[in-house]
Formats: C-alpha cells, structure tokens, sequence
C-alpha cells in the first residue's frame, strides 16, 4: 500500500527503518501514518512552537500572582519579575481588611451574573427556536431586523442620551443588566445549533397537537443542553468581565461597583497620574502601592480561572459550531 | 425550498400571524429588546446635524447642516482615526489569521492527548479574562518604574525606557498584545474545521506521496477557505471599530501616545465621558457607521460574486 509512497520521497532506506521498527514495537499501528522526514520535521516544530506560544501566554498570568505575593519594597528596588520577590501576603491583608467594597462588587457581579444568564438564556433560547421554524413565515423579516443591528448603529452618544435621559436608567444598574442580556451573534449562534436538533421533533409534536411553545419547551430545550451551556456561558462571561457600561451609566453613582470597573477603578486611578508624571522626576513614592494593584487584579479574576478548566471544554465546543455558518 | 414542508396555499398577512402567533410572540422580548436599545437611538443621529445643548434636545437644538464633519475633517483628526482604526484592523487581520491557521495546522500534528489539551486550555485563557486585566498586565510588563520589561533592561546595564511616553512603540505593542489574547481563540476554530476535513483527504495526499508541506498546501489550506472567508468577512464588519476595550485599558486618558494610539471608538469614548461633546462625537459616530456599512456592504457583494456560497447575506 504505501510502495509509492516510499519511491516518491526517494530516501528509501531512511524511512523503512524506522518503519520496520514500528511494526516491530509501536502497538498504535491502526492510526498510524507513516512518517516521513518532512513530517517528523513539521511535528517536532509544532511541539517546539506550541509549548513556546503556551509559555506567552502563561507567564502574564504568573507575573501578576508573583507580584502580587511580594513585598511592596522589594518591588520599589527590583521592578516585576517573573518570581515572587521577598514574599509576602500584605497586599491581601490590606484587601481583606476593609472587605465591603470587594464583597459588594463580587455580590453585584455574582447577582447581575445569575440573573442575567438566565433571563438572556432563555429569551435568546425562545427567539432562536422561532427563527429555526422553517413554517414560521416571518423568519427572514425578524432575522434581518436582529442582524441589521450589527450593521449600522447609532453610536455611542445617541444611545448614551437615550439610555440616560429618554429611558432614564443612568445610575442604575439595570442600566447594565439590561444592555448585557442579548446580542444579535448569539441568537445566530443559538439558531446554528438548533439545527442540530432533528426537524421531525418538531412535526411530530406538532402531529400530536402539542402548541409551539410546548414543542420549544418540552422538546426541544431539553435536546439543546450543550448550546444552552455553551451560549449561557458566554453569557456569564459578558456579565462578569463588564466594566463598559458600568463606567458610562454608573460611574461614582452607586456605592458598589460591578467586579471589574471597581478593579479598574483600584488600577486606573493611579495609573493616569504615574504615566503623566512618568520620568518627570516627581516621587511617586505616595501612590497607591504596586503590590495591592496585583493583589485587587487576583481577586478579582481568581474565582473565574479556577472554574475555567471545568468550562473550558464547552467554550471550544462552543465556538466550533458558531464558526460554521448559518 | 425544503422537503420537509408541505406545500401551502397563500395565505394573507393576517392569517399567517394568526397561525405563528405563539412563535411571533417568542420573538417579541428579542425584538422588543432590539427596539428599545438598537433602534430607539437612532433617531438621535440627528445630533450630528445640530449644535446640540440638554436645553433644547435632541430635536430643538439648531441645526447646523455639515458643520460638524467640516470640523472633523478640516481639523484633520476624521483621517487620523480613520488611518489608525483602519490600520490597526488590517494588521490584526493579517497577522491574526496568519498565527491562527498556523498554529491550528500545528495542532493538527501534535498526537499527544494531553498535550494538546492543557495547551489548547492555556492558550485560550487570555481570551477568557478581563480587558481590565490585560490592561493590569500592561502596567506590570511596561511601566516606567517597575515594569518588568524595565527591570530586565536594568540588570543587563541598560537604561529603563518611558514606554508609556513613546509613541511610535505602541502600534507594536498594541498587536503583540491582541495576538496574545485572541490567537488561542482563532485557533481551535481553525482546528476544528481542520478536524472537520474528510480524512480520505489526507489518505489519498499520502498515497500520492505529499510531503507534509505539499499537505498543508493542497488539502488542508484549501479546505481552511470557506472557514477564512467568513471570519474575514466578519472582521471586515468590525474594521472601522477596533478592540475598545483592549486601546481604552492600554491608553486610556495617556494623551501623548495617541497620534499613534487614538482609534475611532477611544475618541467618541473620551469625547462622551470627559467632555460632554455630543455633537462631534455623533458625527464621528455616524461616519463610522456608514463607512463600515459601506465596507460590508462592498465586501459581501464581491464574496457574492465569486461564490455565493461564502456571502454573509
């Protein structure tokens, strides 16, 4: 079967001694492709890559954690590192000492979370169903009236004055749960995967006389738990990393701030005056300390990487059904 | 038209909402959500053609026709945003697509099992935090007094550098960054359409005697296509706004870093937030959005032409 094969690479005797040998030792025989020196080299440069591209994308994070856990003085003479420096937990100390504002913004953050995620579930659920009705004769109209969203809007001034002055939530947080619960993309996403759900269903139950909302209900729904978990999670993920439009319509308003605009809050106050006196010569030394800004980015994301790996494998699920088009 | 439906009489408009009323009515918390934030402001576009004050409103404030874009582009700064907005896209077009399918063919090669998950996890992992965040890691990797970049500068002799008064470097930073958060992402959706290629593909590729190199070129690049096209054009939708949040928590207010920095999205941001300048921003807003309609519009049509397959609509 693979005399060709061995003749047009040329290098004969290379390749049938590693071949024999497999045959002899390598129990993965059935999968095998047998490799070629173009192929050993391409495999060997991905694992080199890969790990090189993995390491990139790791060490931000460890950073972060070390200086989190190092002394503020050890910082001020050394700068970040990539190991903890003269270690030490001041920064959370300083954090949890005072803890209403970090427990307010993860009760704020945790509660719009909840909520939001199932109200938005659930309405983009019962919108995708309807679009995914093949004698549903407005479909095409409601679907364009979703999509065209994504083509023009009105931009960030108009809807800021409507959403402030005509809807009047400036300061409230439903200013933020409510511009968060839906987006055109994931209807799309939710209508791409209903279409893994049989058609028949549908005509059955209709045979049956069970009403459309039934059929959504008590059908469908129940078939569609890896897209109602993989859209619920990107969901969850737009609640929880909002500081957008907590920074247009809460601003100083509200006592608690969502989790991540009050961590932007903890970086960016201090950040804008040490970039604008950066080099100018003018101590620094009476800013808000290094170390808590780490400190407040840990807590802040911490809980959610440590779910991350339990998630995860939804999330790429996820997304390679979203890129197949609709 | 489908098998599975029956052949129907016309029906007239009011019979058919009679008939799909409950699925009309699953529509309507989407449509009525779409109505109240996507449609309700549009109206207030009209701003672009005032001299907009809160006494007077949207509507009873005088108009001023094209004074507004006059403005913008007398002063030069309609181009600057454009240039920037526009440049920024193309580059995280290209690059980013270029890493991601590269990096998808590699994952394709590598056969161990855990390898390629916790890889796979860690590199998807920027994608999954915060914007707030990545600008934290900014601030510890760049800053003037403490930054890691710095730091490593130092022990090898050298002199820390003001990166954060440096203009012409943060083009440079700002993609390495956007690679770094969205590569992981891009990837698997790659690799997942290279999972999703007949395997009597590659077969036939290794009975012809293809090298690995002649394999990516002739099957699993060709294959990639269909995948390429529409997340060009998805991005092409997105070409005249840019990864907000990603500029705001890099740049934010830093005033000398924006010749180089100052996309469309940051700017109507600044003007809103800290000037209360409705009526510039609208203007800018508008002609972002009639330009990037424009660009769809444009692109779909070519994608149509050439196979319609491919187009969006």
């Amino acid at each position: 079967m693979t005399a060709p094969a061995t003749e047009a690479t040329g290098a004969t005797k290379a390749i049938l001694l590693p071949r024999r040998n497999r045959s002899l030792f390598d129990k993965s025989q059935t999968r095998a492709i047998r490799l070629s020196a173009s192929d050993r080299w391409l495999r060997g440069i991905s694992y080199v890559w890969i790990t090189l591209f993995t390491l990139f994308c790791l060490l931000p994070f460890v950073m972060i954690v070390s200086a989190s856990i190092s002394s503020e003085a050890a910082i001020r003479t050394d700068g970040f590192g990539l190991i903890p420096k003269d270690f030490s937990l001041a920064a959370y100390d300083l954090i949890f000492q005072a803890p209403k504002q970090i427990i307010g913004a993860y009760t704020v953050t945790i509660t719009m979370t909840v909520f939001g995620t199932a109200i938005g579930l659930f309405i983009i659920a019962m919108t995708g169903f309807a679009l995914y009705r093949q004698d549903f004769p407005f479909r095409n109209h409601i679907s364009f009236f979703i999509y065209f969203t994504t083509l023009f809007s009105a931009g960030l001034a108009p809807t800021f004055l409507w959403v402030s002055n005509g809807l009047g939530l400036r300061g409230s947080y439903l200013a933020v749960f409510l511009q968060l619960l839906m987006t055109p993309w994931l209807i799309i996403l939710m209508k791409n995967f209903m279409r893994t759900v049989p058609y028949e269903i549908v005509e059955s139950g209709k045979i049956d006389g069970a009403g459309d909302f039934r059929i959504f209900a008590q059908l469908t729904l129940p078939m569609m738990k890896p897209a109602l978990a993989t859209i619920g999670l990107f969901l969850a993920l737009a609640y929880w990393n909002e500081w957008y439009l907590s920074s247009l319509y809460l601003g100083s308003t509200v006592e608690f701030k969502p989790l991540q605009y009050y961590l932007y809050n903890v970086i960016n106050t201090a950040n804008a005056l040490r970039n604008s006196v950066a080099g100018a010569n003018v101590s620094i030394a009476s800013l808000p300390s290094n170390t808590l800004k780490m400190a407040s980015a840990v807590v802040a994301t911490g809980p959610i990487l440590l779910f991350y790996p339990f998630v995860q494998k939804y999330f790429v699920s996820g997304i390679t059904i979203g890129a197949v088009k609709g | 038209m489908s098998l599975t439906q029956t052949p129907r009489r016309r029906k007239s408009v009011w019979g058919q909402v009679k008939s799909s009323r409950m699925l009309i009515l699953m529509c309507v918390p989407a449509l009525a959500f779409f109505i109240v934030f996507n449609y309700a402001p549009l109206p207030g576009i009209w701003i672009a053609f005032t001299d907009f004050n809160y006494r007077d409103g949207i509507f009873g404030s005088p108009f001023v026709g094209l004074k507004n874009f006059q403005f913008l582009i007398k002063s030069g700064m309609l181009w600057d945003l454009t240039r920037n907005t526009i440049l920024y896209n193309i580059a995280f077009i290209v690059l980013g697509n270029i890493l991601q399918i590269a990096i998808a063919i590699m994952f394709n090669e590598v056969r161990l099992k855990f390898f390629k998950k916790i890889t796979q996890g860690i590199m998807f992992l920027p994608y999954f935090i915060s914007v707030v965040l990545i600008g934290v890691i900014a601030f510890n990797l760049l800053n003037y007094d403490t930054g890691a970049l710095n730091t490593l500068i130092k022990q090898t002799g050298g002199d820390p550098l003001k990166i954060y008064s440096m203009a012409g470097l943060w083009p440079l930073i700002i993609i390495i960054i956007h690679l770094w958060q969205s590569t992981g992402y891009g990837s698997i959706v790659y690799f997942a359409a290279i999972m999703g290629i007949d395997k009597g593909l590659f077969e036939a590729a290794e009975i012809d005697g293809a090298s690995a190199w002649q394999r990516i070129r002739f099957v699993i690049l060709p294959s990639l296509k269909p995948t390429f096209i529409i997340l060009f054009l998805f991005s092409l939708g997105g070409i005249m706004s840019g990864n907000f949040g990603l500029f705001w928590n890099l740049i934010g207010n830093n005033a000398t870093l924006f010749s180089t920095t100052d996309i469309i999205e940051t700017s109507v941001y600044r003007m809103v937030m800290s000037q209360n300048n409705f009526t510039t921003s609208t203007a800018v807003g508008l002609y972002q959005s009639l330009f990037g309609f424009a660009i769809v519009m444009t692109a779909n049509w070519l994608v149509r032409r050439m196979n319609k397959d491919y187009a969006l609509f």
